[in-house]
């Protein structure tokens, strides 16, 4: 059966031009990079080079460019250095709909004797940006505002915030994990402190993650050891990953306008099609401010499980927001700020697309899924059999 | 993803008895689209009072509809007493067992049908006397102490997994730990059985090495368990402890108590020469 990949907010294949680039670090070229012979230098060169591919991808210095392990760990090397380095203030901005990644940490900081402000989203995935300003204090130590949200694509306006955050002389971190490769990202035309990604989002292996850390910004090192990174973040280099994301950066930056053209097209014909052949069923969030690559699609009175089960007899790989996948028993954080119904909520589908999707791909979805909805809406006592819906008390 | 057994695969893939019976002999509603799962189940009896048609409608994941599927399968042709005494675990083992967070799963399948049996005879619909517990799915606390006791959950993360109490906002989990620790000593004095003597010595000499001796012999002392008389244990300190004027106290404070909790109440320890 053929696999069809819909799933490329959650990891994306590794392009294939990518493991060439990586495969001679492994065997052949497997010196240290800080050694001082040539044979590991010849590494540190090839690392440097990379260092540049990364940096043009956001329009950065190649000296702003930390290399970690994961955006998880940029993000928290990102807030625990504005922590450290501002150490009499203890309150932190952020919202509702951020990654785990930030959210969790937040949460532990919060416990730790920290302010944390969760700033509220309205019905469409939007921050309110005068409740932002608002939020603002003296006190606060750090904002850490997602570019793009993973289950959405709703995009915030970054920039602007950190701005705004900027004339306060508060630093301003983002998670832009789901952004990098997705949309363009200037960093020489914004005052963002510090910017996380990760390597796996835009077809470069797991493992290899980045930090920006923008020239002049004060930073203190999450993982503490060698004098890798600058001092910055300690480790032996993972160079078969920096020189892959190298190369990935490299053709992100090519297939920029391609993932807003064809991608994005493809992802507009995906949600036409299903919203008009499947009844009750409805986007979920801003249909303007979004990724162009994601479509958060909801069917009401199913269960995401279902639908995702039913479609994996097929090969067709998604996510969904729905309490069975989450492992919460709750349906999606993302989803619940937004206020999204409950009866919509736990029928949430996560179409991602990347550069690789084609659009037979698209129409044997769009063939296949009214079918799967009928199926299990058949099965619902929400759904009477003249295909009305009826919720009782 | 779910590790889930061929049995709830084909369950979910190829439901049996999905609809509502035509004019049923029992019906009941249970969950709801707020919780993530709902389960209308219906029945009806044949001239023998055996259940001749069984069918569902379930608002759920892959596991709850399996579970209301093997559900309305096992009982067809029980009679209204087999069929209430089929448990959430026998739905689950029908299924070749489910993930231990999908276990909610069949309870919901037992409570409908529960539910159902109660309909039919004319039973109230809710417990007497029956409180909410876990406010976000609705919980009450006789659901809670049933799971605890026909399932043998230790711990408020396994009552969320049988229960969903506990999984939303996380506020009761103070007052699941509570009903947790009341169902488990309402349980003990069954479980405690009556020792015999030469138990009693193993578990005595047990406790000793484990949790007295240690501290003893860091103050360079020690103790042996001399004879055990009916609840009488008689014992020998050696070492700093023969001389220490403490040893006494150091004895019904500390051993006596230890010796109580870990092996039985009743132990009386007294002190003779080695």
């Amino acid at each position: 059966m053929k696999t069809v990949y819909l799933d490329n907010n959650a990891t994306t294949q590794v392009a294939s031009e990518v493991v060439e680039a990586m495969l001679p670090y492994f065997h052949e070229l497997y010196g240290n990079p800080s050694s001082m012979h040539s044979f590991g230098g010849q590494v540190a060169k090839k690392i440097r080079e990379a260092r540049e591919q990364t940096a043009a991808l956001i329009g950065a210095a190649p000296d702003e460019i930390i290399f970690t392990s994961c955006g998880t760990e940029s993000d928290n090397a990102a807030i625990r250095s504005a922590l450290t380095t501002h150490p009499e203030r203890r309150h932190i901005v952020t919202s509702r709909v951020e990654h785990p990644a930030v959210r969790s940490l937040c949460a532990n900081l919060a416990g730790q004797g920290y302010r944390v402000t969760e700033l509220p989203v309205d019905k469409d995935g939007i921050l309110d940006m005068e409740q932002y300003v608002a939020s603002l204090t003296p006190d606060t130590a750090v904002v850490s505002l997602m570019w793009a949200n993973n289950e959405t694509g709703v995009i915030f306006p970054v920039e602007k915030a950190a701005a705004l955050a900027h004339e306060r002389g508060i630093p301003f971190h983002t998670d832009a994990v789901q952004a990098t490769g997705k949309i363009p990202i200037a960093m020489q035309k914004n005052t963002i402190d510090m910017l996380s990604f990760s390597g796996h989002k835009l077809h470069a292996p797991k493992g290899i993650g980045v930090l920006y850390v923008r020239k002049g910004t004060k930073f203190s090192p999450f993982l503490i050891g060698g004098h890798q990174e600058k001092g910055r973040r300690g480790g032996t280099e993972n160079t078969p990953g920096i020189i892959g994301l190298g190369k990935a950066c490299a053709l992100a930056a090519q297939n920029m306008a391609a993932e807003n053209t064809t991608v994005k097209g493809l992802r507009d014909r995906l949600e036409a099609a299903l919203l008009a052949r499947i009844p009750q069923s409805r986007v979920n969030g801003d249909p303007l401010q979004r990724l162009p690559n994601t479509a958060n699609i909801s069917f009401e009175f199913v269960e995401g499980e279902g639908i995702l089960l039913l479609m994996n007899e097929y090969g067709i790989c998604a996510s969904s927001g729905s309490a069975c996948t989450s492992g919460s028993l709750q349906p999606s954080h993302v989803l619940r700020a937004m206020g999204v119904p409950f009866t919509m909520a736990h029928g949430s589908i996560r179409f991602s697309l990347s550069i690789t999707t084609t659009q037979e791909e698209i129409d044997f979805v769009i063939e296949k899924l009214p079918a799967i909805i009928e199926r299990l809406r058949s099965m619902s006592p929400y759904w009477t059999s003249v295909g009305q819906a009826c919720v009782s008390a | 993803m779910w590790e889930y057994t061929d049995k709830v695969k084909e369950h979910f893939l190829n439901p049996q008895n999905v609809g509502e019976v035509e004019n049923p002999d029992g019906i009941a509603e249970v969950g709801s689209i707020a919780c993530g799962d709902a389960l209308k189940f219906s029945f009806k009896l044949d001239e023998n009072k055996r259940i001749k048609e069984a069918k569902f409608k379930t608002f759920g994941c892959a596991s709850a509809i399996a579970s209301s599927s093997a559900l309305t399968e096992m009982i067809k042709g029980m009679t209204i007493e087999e069929a209430a005494k089929v448990t959430n675990r026998d739905i689950a083992a029908y299924l070749g067992g489910l993930p231990d967070e999908k276990m909610h799963c069949s309870v919901m399948g037992k409570e409908a049908l529960e539910k159902a049996i109660e309909n039919y005879q004319g039973a109230a619909a809710t417990e007497p006397g029956a409180k909410i517990v876990c406010e976000c799915f609705g919980v009450t606390d006789r659901e809670i102490e049933r799971a605890i006791r026909e399932n043998n959950l230790t711990a408020v993360e396994e009552v969320t997994n049988y229960t969903k109490a506990g999984g939303g906002c996380g506020r009761c989990h103070d007052d699941i730990q509570a009903i947790i620790e009341r169902v488990r000593a309402e349980a003990k004095p069954a479980v405690r059985p009556k020792l015999t003597t030469i138990q009693k010595i193993k578990m005595i000499e047990e406790a000793l090495e484990r949790e007295v001796r240690p501290s003893l012999r860091h103050d360079g002392g020690n103790i042996e368990l001399i004879d055990v008389v009916g609840n009488r244990v008689l014992v020998a300190m050696h070492g700093a402890c023969a001389s220490c004027k403490a040893s006494n106290i150091t004895l019904k404070n500390f051993v006596e108590a230890k010796l109580r909790d870990l092996v039985s109440p009743d132990l009386i320890i007294e002190e003779v020469a080695p």
